[in-house]
């Protein structure tokens, strides 16, 4: 005999968890009972937040699927944020959350609430679980729909009394997976790859345009290679970076509302298109009749819904990224490719528009991150908040691998990255994790200062603190005549809390101070925070004002004009 | 603004129509009617959809449906030739008299059955695709319709 709890850690055994973040509650005894003297690693987290965000982040760095715990009622609540962030992202994540017992839901029982109901627009799929004979093969099933096609999270909502019911072993049901609605597609229809090296051939300005969808299907090789072998310029939206070298000559950096110069101009004069895994979100697109005016589209994903739903497609690809860029390099004609006044004209926008920074001996921002980049070739994971912070990390870190670089994107969740953090922490234990945040987002899950202290997790936290919500402020400048409402902060003793929590910390306020400061908290054994006290009315440039053309970016930067070739 | 029929096989589970609903909902696609039963597949549902949009529009139905786990075939009927029925009930004033001689001539005329009566009303059965229906309730409303329930259009293709 055994009891639902012990079917669900062993199931969870099966599938290779070796790690969990939660927060237990009266729903979830029976459960945390047996995690007691489980094998599996369980992490207490300070708010459940931070374990559905702390489990995303573990997700994202390892590219396994990770998994997250909580309570019935406001425990399973409190995931929500985390589990929509991981949502909007594509990352698989696991969420476990106990429930009332079967015979009371419905009935408005203590700490019951809907979670499967409130989470359905936001996860991939959800499970309510009804005996505890399925439970293996919904948590098989929960794996295998997490950490496939476009991955996702999903969630398993678990009655107490399903996990204190008995079962014959010979009555629990098998692990396998039966699933007639879900067939993901990773093989590229060859039609379409032969049409897409047609268009390909014929064009004279290729660009690639990649997104998450590279890093998540593990290509960024096979991008590499697709790209040298045809010499194509690749722009990749924030999602996208680290799935090329920041340094490699093809590599135009980010493009959209805060991308570079080169990238923006060069998606509006391209005459071919090259999507991958990426979705044409606003804020890459801006105005989306001029993003990229003149192209062809070639668009290649592994969601089907994705295809043609803000920009229609001529070469629609469906399937997994590195899957279809091996058909493409195995398909394409060596050496048939030439495009050298278009690579010319491309490197010359990179050359005279780079990404400015100030050097006036105050503190800003873009040096501190450019300092950590130094510091750490290049390497580490970089995990940010939400806001300039994020902006300022994504435009100046030179990256030079997938899955070092780990932010909310498409949900923009201030609060996440400092929890993300912990997570990748257990990822990738060898690794230096630098949390880059705004005094503003760090707020949002500030409480976990008590969780990295309890289990001495080696983040390093670098809070760019201006005493504003930066972003916000920077658009109550530009476009609401610098009426500041309520984005003010009052300035916080943020070394006072963390050494409350028993963890070191220094503010930093002149450049000078910077290097040394850095290289201190990341040789340091343990979590460090560092508070610059920046330049308070730092903005993130360039920018593309919201519903406007890429091309026309504002700032210290000029319009684009079409006729200058230059 | 086209009128979709969109068929939908999913599977037979607690919460199904919630997904499909939900979808249909947070994405702002406009239903114009939903029904939804047993059918020829046990543990399978069929629901069948009506839906106003545009061509792009409905190709994201499709596929947002089809992104459900849950969700087995989407198929939009009015791509081919197809039979579609809808049934509705109405209870109509019918006073002794002419007004009675009248609603039960019109309901003749419509092939709809009596299925219940009153001393001042008549009960009306009718099937038909939506046009006729509409036209039927258009015909009995000088007489007073005090109750109308419509079940929402069902739809096959014709042939195999």
């Amino acid at each position: 005999m055994k009891n639902g709890a012990q079917i669900l850690t062993n199931s969870l055994t099966e599938c290779g968890v070796d790690i969990l973040f939660g927060y237990p509650g009266g729903a979830l005894l029976p459960l945390y009972d047996e995690l007691y003297d489980s094998p599996i690693r369980h992490i207490l987290v300070r708010h459940e937040q931070a374990a559905a965000h702390a489990a995303d982040g573990y997700a994202r760095a390892s590219g396994k699927v990770g998994v997250c715990l909580s309570t019935s009622g406001p425990g399973a609540c409190n995931l929500v944020s985390g589990i929509a962030t991981a949502n909007m992202d594509s990352v698989p994540i696991i969420a476990l959350t106990g429930q009332v017992p079967s015979t009371m839901l419905g009935n408005d029982a203590f700490q019951e609430s809907d979670i499967t109901g409130i989470t359905s627009p936001i996860t991939k799929h959800n499970y309510l679980v009804k005996n505890a004979r399925e439970l293996r093969k919904i948590v098989r099933e929960a794996f295998y729909i997490a950490g496939t096609g476009r991955k996702g999270p999903v969630l398993i909502d678990l009655p107490k009394d399903i996990l204190t019911e008995q079962v014959q072993e010979e009555d629990i049901l098998p692990g396998t997976i039966d699933l007639k609605g879900y067939k993901p597609t990773y093989r590229g229809h060859p039609k379409q790859i032969e049409k897409a090296l047609t268009f390909l051939n014929r064009s004279e300005r290729p660009i690639i345009y990649a997104g998450g969808g590279v890093i998540s299907a593990d290509a960024s090789e096979e991008l590499l290679r697709f790209a040298e072998m045809f010499c194509l310029p690749v722009t990749t939206t924030l999602m996208g970076l680290g799935a090329l070298p920041a340094s490699h000559p093809l590599n135009l950096g980010m493009l959209g509302m805060h991308g570079t110069q080169s990238a923006n101009y060069a998606i509006t004069e391209c005459d071919l298109l090259i999507a991958i895994g990426a979705r044409f979100d606003d804020r890459v697109t801006g105005r989306l009749e001029e993003f990229a005016p003149h192209a062809k589209i070639i668009h290649i994903d592994i969601d089907p819904a994705e295809i043609s739903k803000n920009k229609p497609v001529d070469v629609p690809i469906v399937g997994d990224a590195k899957m279809i860029l091996t058909a493409l390099i195995e398909r394409a004609m060596p050496g048939g490719y030439f495009c050298d006044p278009w690579t010319k004209q491309v490197a010359t926008w990179q050359e005279k528009h780079p990404l400015k920074i100030v050097d006036d001996g105050l503190l800003h921002p873009q040096q501190i991150v450019r300092t950590i980049s130094d510091i750490l070739q290049g390497k580490g994971i970089i995990v940010t908040e939400v806001g300039q912070n994020q902006m300022w990390a994504a435009q100046h870190y030179g990256f030079t691998r997938p899955r070092q670089w780990i932010t909310s994107g498409g949900l923009g969740t201030m609060g996440y990255g400092f929890p993300a953090a912990m997570g990748a922490h257990y990822a990738c234990p060898d690794e230096t994790v630098v949390v880059i945040a705004g005094d503003g987002s760090f707020q949002m899950n500030i409480q976990e200062l008590g969780t990295v202290a309890q289990y001495n997790i080696p983040v390093k936290i670098v809070i760019l603190n201006n005493q504003y919500l930066g972003m916000v402020r920077q658009w109550q400048e530009l476009f609401y005549e610098r009426r500041y409402s309520y984005t003010e902060l009052p300035s916080v003793d943020f070394v006072g809390i963390a050494a409350a929590y028993g963890i070191p910390g220094k503010q930093i306020t002149t450049p000078s101070e910077t290097e040394e400061a850095l290289r201190t908290a990341i040789n340091h054994d343990g979590p460090y925070l560092l508070d610059f006290r920046i330049e308070r009315e730092e903005n993130v440039f360039p920018m593309v004002p919201a519903g406007a053309a890429i091309c026309d970016m504002i700032g210290e930067h000029t319009k684009h004009d079409p006729e200058d070739k230059a | 603004m086209i009128k979709h029929i969109i068929s939908v096989l999913v599977e037979n589970r607690s919460g199904v129509l919630a997904r499909v609903s939900g979808l249909f909902s947070r994405r702002g696609y406009n239903i114009e009617s939903l029904a939804v039963g047993t059918c020829e597949t046990p543990d399978m549902s069929r629901i069948t959809i009506v839906v106003c949009g545009d061509d792009p529009t409905i190709e994201q139905v499709k596929k947002q449906l089809n992104k459900l786990i849950e969700v087995i075939k989407v198929t939009d009927i009015t791509a081919k030739e197809h039979v579609e029925r809808e049934l509705a009930l109405v209870k109509v004033q019918a006073e002794p008299g002419n007004p009675r001689a009248e609603v039960e001539q019109i309901a003749g005329i419509f092939r709809a059955k009596i299925i219940d009566v009153s001393q001042t009303t008549l009960t009306l059965e009718i099937t038909g695709d939506s046009k006729k229906i509409k036209a039927f309730e258009e015909l009995l409303r000088p007489y007073g319709i005090l109750e109308l329930v419509r079940t929402g259009s069902v739809a096959l293709h014709r042939g195999v």
